[in-house]
């Protein structure tokens, strides 16, 4: 049942990327026409801008909730072309393993640096 | 019988990229693991780039390392993949949880399958999938 | 019968050989057979064999398309050699081959052991508690005619192994159960006489079992049947994750109607006429 499980997730985790994701693509991409969370003007990816997301907490959580189901999405795909290449078992539980590891390792850094610079944005705004 | 030599017949990767006559959703299905594979590659670099903002190091800004057209339409390519992989993904999401395929029918011949039921719903997100295309192209092409 | 279906075109038969006590890998060998309207690959594999080599090694039996001896890759398309008009999918030349994801044994004959173990293994009989009411049954199951076409595409399966050559996965993933064997999961676990569903999760379920499947299609296109075995795995998908969401709905296996006439009648069939004899 685990491999139920672990698919079970990855279908609901890209619902919820499209979402996500959709919205980080509108903001990013699609400013021009929609206008979108880009109070500072010009760019979306202006210096401006990017402080405004990083100060903003509605940011800074869907960021993180985002890279969280990201990586798990992602890495799962991985996981799924790997295993199709007819790998020993205990080469199977290895990646899965290693793939967890750099899961997490990744997530750490992300989210880390997501609520560091909302500290210091909030800081520094108010 | 297991003293006979075997020849591995297997078509390996060249079964996953070509090998034969096909239909359209096996072309989709080759399409959604390259730009998976694609916006993976990018999303891993892109987390640890856009995390030195911590450090004050802002590279895609004007004036940063990234601030160049050619990883602008680096960009533009996996936006694309996005596009492709988000809405043949949602026909997936249907399709693999037994929405969209059909019930069992009694097979009479020229048999009509489960990609005849899914065939308009293909279309559409490729048609979806396309507007949004052009959609971030124009924002691309900085019009 | 008119002038034009006793016309005979010249066809190049480009046929992969092989034989392991002699050779390395498997070449091509071609051979110019005369073709008339209504002949199929069959017929021009025995016209080589009769006439032109007869060294040629092929499966075959019923050749009408219900064995499912015959499989092999027609110009690039796993079919049944029976089942296929030549002049239907070559003009001038045409590509015979082995299955491919099987070995090969010799010349077109593939080895559909690893197939026939993977069907195995997924349990393809019915299963329930009171085993000994299958084997000395004291009356009939009960099944409707709704509940049989719930599973009864799945059923004209007759094995050819088509799905497992043309499956995108199979290319690679030795261990992936494939089409087949999966579509007779199902099979089976949507029959109302069965109870061995969660049996067969353990396995349909794992890490080489449904869920490698990612709908390419192609078993459901080349199957020579029609079972679409796509659909089925996308069916048992389903039900895996209803499953393991424990949102199945609990069903009885259906019951046996002990003897003639002691079964409960429905409720809006009308009373038997009385006995006239």
């Amino acid at each position: 049942m685990r491999e139920t499980k672990y698919w079970t997730w990855h279908m609901a985790a890209g619902v919820v990327i499209l979402l996500l994701l959709g919205l980080h693509m509108l903001t990013m991409h699609v400013g021009g026409i929609t206008h979108l969370f880009a109070p500072q003007g010009g760019e979306a990816t202006s210096k401006a801008n990017s402080l405004f997301r990083d100060s903003s907490l509605f940011f800074t959580v869907t960021y993180i909730l985002l890279l969280a189901v990201a990586l798990y999405h992602g890495l799962y795909g991985l996981r799924t072309i790997l295993f199709e290449l007819t790998l020993k078992p205990a080469t199977e539980k290895a990646l899965t393993f290693v793939l967890l590891i750099a899961g997490l390792g990744l997530f750490g850094l992300g989210a880390w640096a997501a609520v560091a610079v909302h500290a210091v944005a909030g800081a520094a705004a108010g | 019988m297991s003293d006979i030599t075997r020849h591995d017949n297997r078509l390996g990767v060249w079964g996953w990229l070509g090998g034969g006559r096909w239909g359209v959703e096996r072309y989709a299905y080759i399409l959604h693991r390259l730009s998976g594979l694609g916006i993976l590659s990018y999303f891993l670099m892109h987390i640890v780039v856009t995390s030195l903002r911590a450090w004050g190091i802002y590279l895609w800004v004007e004036g940063g390392f990234f601030h160049q057209p050619i990883f602008k339409f680096g960009e533009f390519l996996v936006y694309a993949a996005f596009a492709y992989h988000a809405f043949n993904g949602i026909r997936l999401v249907l399709v693999e949880l037994g929405f969209a395929v059909g019930q069992p029918i009694e097979p009479i011949y020229p048999y009509k399958t489960s990609l005849n039921v899914q065939r308009p719903l293909l279309i559409l997100m490729m048609v979806l999938a396309g507007i949004l295309l052009v959609a971030g192209g124009y924002e691309f092409l900085g019009l | 019968m008119s002038e034009a279906s006793k016309a005979v075109r010249q066809i190049n038969f480009h046929v992969a050989r092989f034989n392991p006590e002699v050779d390395r890998a498997p070449y091509v060998k071609t051979y110019q057979i005369p073709v008339r309207e209504g002949m199929t690959v069959l017929d021009g594999l025995h016209y080589i064999k009769d006439n032109l080599d007869p060294s040629l090694a092929w499966r075959y039996s019923c050749r009408m398309g219900i064995c499912g001896s015959c499989g092999m890759l027609l110009n690039g398309r796993p079919t049944l050699a029976c089942n296929t008009q030549i002049l239907h999918i070559a003009t001038q030349d045409l590509t015979v081959g082995p299955l491919p994801n099987f070995d090969i044994i010799r010349d077109l004959v593939p080895d559909l052991a690893s197939m026939f173990e993977k069907h195995r293994s997924l349990k393809p009989y019915v299963i329930r508690a009171d085993e000994a009411q299958i084997d000395d049954p004291g009356g009939e199951f009960y099944q409707s005619p709704q509940e049989l076409e719930a599973y009864l595409q799945f059923a004209y399966c007759i094995k050819c192994g088509c799905c497992m050559a043309a499956c995108p996965t199979l290319a690679t993933d030795v261990r992936y159960l494939g089409p087949m064997p999966l579509s007779a999961a199902q099979r089976y676990n949507r029959d109302t006489r069965d109870d061995g569903r969660r049996d067969r999760n353990l396995l349909s379920g794992s890490a080489h079992g449904a869920f490698r499947c990612h709908y390419a299609g192609e078993c459901s296109r080349v199957c020579p049947k029609g079972v679409d075995p796509a659909k089925a795995i996308q069916h048992l998908k389903r039900q895996l994750v209803l499953d393991y969401l424990h949102l199945a709905r609990r069903k009885k296996p259906c019951l046996k109607l002990s003897g003639p006439g002691q079964g409960k009648p429905l409720p809006n069939i009308p009373a038997a006429p009385a006995k006239t004899a």
